[in-house]
């Protein structure tokens, strides 16, 4: 026992700063050691081409997990992105298949989302329906939405400048990837920067707090839901330009990847503490997962179930960390 | 031959991280008596109470209960060997009944599964009425008041056949009226030869109810004794290692002539019926009153959190906005709320953060912070309040609770307030940081502000305020400027 005692204070100190870092690079850390193992795996894996495929993957997870962030820290939710998805992309092709012209297009469908968000804000900062019940109800009255919009059938025959959304490419980087960098540029430097991000963070983290220290949480908990669908809006836009033709069933399931790329990030449901930058190597990390998985030739159910358990245990380890403290 | 000792402590150490947060702590408990753990905050008393309670494991030391020595692993062995707690924060289960509450996860059943409900009740009942506590075991646990749900939490300890109780700021969160019901219980536990550890900052109550004493400091055993042979001075001499200053904050201070809060007939129903008073530049108002007589909710009316029914208040001449906390912090009215973990700070977030969380419209432009400003102004009440922080960074939860509660202060000062509104300023933090928050609101008023003071400590607002109003019921019973008013005065004032 003396022993112990003597022993404490040596080892305890290092141990405390290894602690601190991996707090801050356990993600990145684990990030690079799944690519090293991928690139020893698969030649295929660290060339350029492969790189963009990742990073196209990921772009339309990664626009939406951008909007699921603000969401979640003020300890919300959506489930409703994904249909917001589909039907912001309906509203966008049929707009631009009447000739409209691109800008018209894109803000067809980025003004669609926005609309059903600020539903979802409406009915969460205003009528305090608790999120998950509101977004469960906007994700079945969206996608019913999408269905009767156009009678259940797709939006083909894009034009080309609308098609350049999705499959165009600015030098050698493909345009998705490049609005999935901007998106999340400016919504990182907003939550940094600006006292919009504190108030986010600040709802989150004490809602009662918030309201004495004369923030308008209705106000800041309603715009959450706005960007989150504006953003829903504009992933749709480009998924539809990236498989050429708006689906009503597109994007079935997304608010999961969305969420578990949040949560990966270190942003904790119970609002309050996260970042963009975490949730960018959440995404990230779910893209090369999938990516790898294919190159490696496992059938996609594995694949299923390898995201699963990398969801759980992301927040495993979360909980152990909290635990320690 | 003395009486047998109860509990017997010594030299107990824990260290975290290799940082000692008790290096020495002892204690002897004798059996039906009340021993006062005192100590300032860091002084090390949390952790000895968890090391007893098996929350946390000791380093060294020695620990015997009726003179077997003894380890605790975890709580549920303490609570088995007849050792409970009584923590700041309750934990009931609101809706659940009292009867429910007590016997959790050891009701009386009928074929190994079904919940005997009668026996149950009929146990509580018999439980209650032994230690004479006026609670109704089939009440929800939601419809008690929070001196009901602590004498509940003390039925429970005694449902385990409890010798050795330790009661944690017990009255933090309850009025002078309910304090003395709980005292009574006290007395009534005892008297079955029951050994109590007690631990307040209100030293006042330790006169009271208090047998023998205890003094840790920082992180050791100070000194200990009876109760009777020692004065106030001699307590706090202990706490705080030194000749405590007590300087009469009042002298010299001349309150303007000119009004600076003005309110008229302001009634909110079921919480408070037309109060008018007014509040001078330069001036400290306190308000006295027990639990339930409206005295805080009046405060957060008049902040904006709630809709007045009735009436109006003036800031300078001016119509004090209603409904809008922001508006109000605009107008210049800050308030430091009653509970700083609920409703004053965002644990989660930065020291930083925290201070500067009123003043963004001031710290940026076009809704950019200007990092520079926002450093600035924290750094500079820092130094202002002399919060101790070893990096602006780290959360707020990290902190001890009187600076915590400093940064609430400082969150309101930010925004360069004239009438600041304290709810329970000083509540569960010790006698230093007392006094400098003391200090602080005295520098706050001379330098041209006025403020009104919340407190169920009656000492503290006759040594702080300028003149004392007396809230009943939801009324503004009287205002007093004879601050050598007793605190018996003021008691009966108010109930």
């Amino acid at each position: 026992m003396n022993s112990k005692v003597l022993a404490a204070p040596v080892t305890a100190a290092p141990r405390n700063r290894l602690r601190l870092s991996l707090d801050r690079f356990g993600l990145p850390l684990v990030f690079i050691l799944l690519c090293l193992v991928m690139a020893f795996s698969s030649e295929y894996f660290m060339t350029w081409r492969n790189w963009m495929d990742i990073l196209r993957q990921t772009s339309i997870n990664g626009i939406l997990a951008v909007g699921m962030t603000y969401v979640i820290l003020t300890k919300g939710i959506d489930l409703s992105v994904g249909s917001i998805l589909a039907f912001a992309g309906l509203c966008s092709a049929l707009v631009a298949t009447q000739g409209y012209g691109l800008l018209a297009a894109v803000s067809a469908g980025m003004f669609a989302g926005a609309m059903l968000g600020m539903v979802n804000g409406f009915m969460v900062a205003n009528l305090s329906i608790p999120p998950f019940v509101a977004t469960l109800g906007m994700l079945s009255v969206a996608r019913g939405m999408t269905f009767i919009l156009n009678d259940g059938s797709p939006v083909t025959d894009l034009p080309d400048s609308f098609l350049a959304m999705g499959i165009g490419k600015l030098g050698p980087i493909g345009v998705p990837i490049i609005i999935f960098a901007v998106v999340a540029l400016i919504f990182w430097m907003v939550l940094r920067y600006t006292t919009y991000g504190r108030y986010v963070y600040a709802v989150g983290g004490n809602e009662k707090s918030a309201r004495t220290s004369g923030i308008g949480v209705r106000k800041v908990t309603f715009s959450v839901y706005v960007i989150s669908g504006l953003l829903a809006g504009l992933a749709g836009v480009v998924l539809a330009a990236r498989t050429t033709s708006a689906l009503p069933q597109a994007g079935v399931s997304y608010e999961l990847d969305a969420i578990a790329a949040v949560v990966i990030g270190g942003t904790s449901l119970s609002g309050g503490t996260g970042s963009i930058v975490g949730t960018l190597f959440g995404a990230l990390l779910i893209g090369v997962i999938n990516n790898g998985l294919n190159l490696l030739g496992v059938s996609s159910y594995y694949q299923q179930v390898a995201k699963g358990l990398i969801i759980v245990l992301a927040v495993l380890i979360d909980v152990w960390r909290k635990k320690k403290r | 031959m003395a009486p047998p000792l109860l509990l017997h402590a010594e030299q107990v150490s824990k260290a975290y991280a290799g940082v000692p947060a008790l290096r020495d702590g002892r204690l002897s408990l004798r059996a039906g008596s009340v021993h006062a753990l005192c100590g300032g905050n860091g002084a090390g008393k949390s952790t000895f109470l968890s090391i007893l309670m098996g929350i946390t494991q000791r380093d060294a030391g020695s620990i015997l209960l009726n003179g077997q020595p003894v380890q605790f692993d975890r709580p549920s062995a303490a609570l088995a060997a007849g050792v409970a707690m009584i923590t700041q924060e309750l934990e009931p289960i609101p809706y659940m009944t009292v009867a429910e509450n007590i016997w959790l996860g050891r009701e009386p059943r009928r074929a190994g599964c079904i919940v005997d409900s009668k026996e149950l009740n009929r146990r509580t009942r018999e439980l209650l009425q032994s230690l004479e506590f006026d609670v109704d075991a089939t009440s929800p646990m939601h419809r008690l008041s929070v001196a009901q749900i602590q004498l509940v939490e003390i039925a429970k300890a005694f449902s385990h056949d409890c010798q050795v109780m330790i009661m944690d700021e017990p009255t933090s969160a309850i009025g002078e009226h309910e304090a003395q019901t709980l005292f009574k219980a006290i007395r009534r536990l005892t008297a079955r030869g029951a050994g109590i550890i007690y631990v307040s900052h209100r030293l006042s109550e330790l006169a009271q109810i208090a047998d023998d004493y205890s003094i840790f400091r920082d992180g050791a055993f100070v000194e200990s004794g009876r109760m009777a042979d020692i004065d106030r001075a001699h307590l706090v001499r202990g706490i705080v290692g030194q000749e405590l200053q007590r300087i009469d904050h009042k002298v010299g201070r001349e309150c303007a002539a000119a009004t600076c809060l003005d309110v008229n007939g302001l009634s909110r129903d079921g919480e408070f019926q037309d109060i008018s008073l007014q509040l001078r530049q330069g001036e400290i108002l306190g308000i006295y009153g027990l639990m339930g007589s409206g005295r805080s909710e009046f405060l957060n009316c008049l902040y904006g959190l709630t809709l007045p029914d009735a009436g109006s208040a003036t800031l300078q001449g001016q119509p004090l906005p209603t409904g809008t906390p922001a508006a109000t912090i605009r107008a210049g009215m800050s308030l430091v709320t009653e509970d700083r973990k609920d409703s004053g700070l965002v644990l989660s977030a930065s020291i930083l953060a925290n201070i500067a969380l009123s003043a963004y419209k001031q710290l940026s432009s076009w809704s950019v912070i200007n990092a520079r400003k926002e450093q600035a102004l924290a750094q500079s009440m820092v130094k202002r309040l002399q919060i101790k922080i070893s990096s602006l960074d780290l959360p707020v939860e990290s902190m001890s609770g009187g600076n915590q509660q400093k940064v609430v202060l400082a969150k309101c000062l930010s925004t360069q307030p004239i009438c600041l509104l304290c709810d329970e300023p000083t509540r569960g933090i010790d006698e230093g940081a007392k006094q400098e928050i003391y200090h602080l609101l005295d520098e706050f008023v001379r330098a041209g502000g006025a403020a009104i003071v919340v407190s169920s400590e009656a000492p503290e607002l006759l040594h702080l305020s300028d003149r004392i109003a007396v809230f009943k019921g939801g009324r503004l019973v009287t205002v007093s400027s004879d601050t050598a008013l007793s605190q018996e005065a003021l008691l009966s004032l108010a109930s």
